[in-house]
């Protein structure tokens, strides 16, 4: 049964994970991805916004799919929304499967989705300055790799 | 009688005279109207969706908000 999680708050992904896997005896294999806030250069925050009825729903049906898809075992999928600062995890995809490549491909799969078609919207804040983050080409060719 | 309508992501900060409640019912035509032209413009391209009730319309021409429904404009999305 997916792990699906939408938090305001910070998370440990290590504890997750490490609850995730135990959860989970006799896996093949478990593949985790976990994005966070760059230090890149000023950046001071980064706020990612999301819509209630629409987003944790969305994560639910996105989950399903990567189940049905890659044969999995199981999958976590945690998405932070609110205020963060560099070095603060965003998002944490973590997939068990009796084989590895349908492990890594189901994050590869989920964290596409994540990243440009689920209801999220980024901010980033510099010199004390908001701006909105737009989906840039290359996240939507990665998304498009999965079209069936 | 009454439809809610909520903005998402930048549309917040260009839309913020849009009336956060209008009469119902409402329709396309009606929302292109109550948001004014700027939105209205954004809302035309096919990268922005809306939902009415908690669902995303197929056709966002089509939208038939009734009385008590929340109408969401969405933006493109940038997640992860």
């Amino acid at each position: 049964m997916p792990d699906v999680r939408l938090l305001d708050g910070p998370f440990d992904p290590n504890t997750l994970i490490a609850r995730f896997t135990a959860s989970n005896p006799g896996l093949g294999g478990v593949c985790t991805f976990v994005g966070e806030v760059r230090s890149d250069g000023d950046v001071e925050a980064l706020e990612l916004s999301h819509y209630e009825p629409l987003t944790l729903p969305n994560m639910r049906e996105l989950a399903d799919r990567a189940m049905a898809r890659f044969d999995l075992i199981d999958v976590l999928v945690v998405h932070r929304v609110g205020v963060m600062h560099p070095g603060e995890p965003i998002v944490c995809v973590s997939a068990a499967a009796r084989h590895r490549r349908c492990a890594i491909d189901a994050v590869d799969f989920c964290m596409d989705h994540l990243k440009s078609a689920a209801w999220f919207w980024k901010r980033e804040q510099r010199a004390h300055q908001w701006r909105w983050i737009e989906p840039r080409d290359e996240d939507y060719a990665d998304l498009a790799r999965w079209s069936e | 009688m009454a439809v809610a309508i909520v903005l998402l992501g930048p549309l917040q900060d260009l839309g913020r005279d849009v009336p956060g409640q209008v009469a119902a019912p409402l329709d396309w035509d009606g929302l292109l109207a109550a948001v004014g032209p700027a939105i209205a413009e954004l809302l035309r391209d096919d990268r922005v969706n809306i939902a009415c009730a908690g669902r995303v319309l197929a056709d966002k021409t089509a939208l038939d908000a009734r009385d008590g429904d929340e109408v969401a404009l969405l933006p493109p999305v940038s997640g992860g």
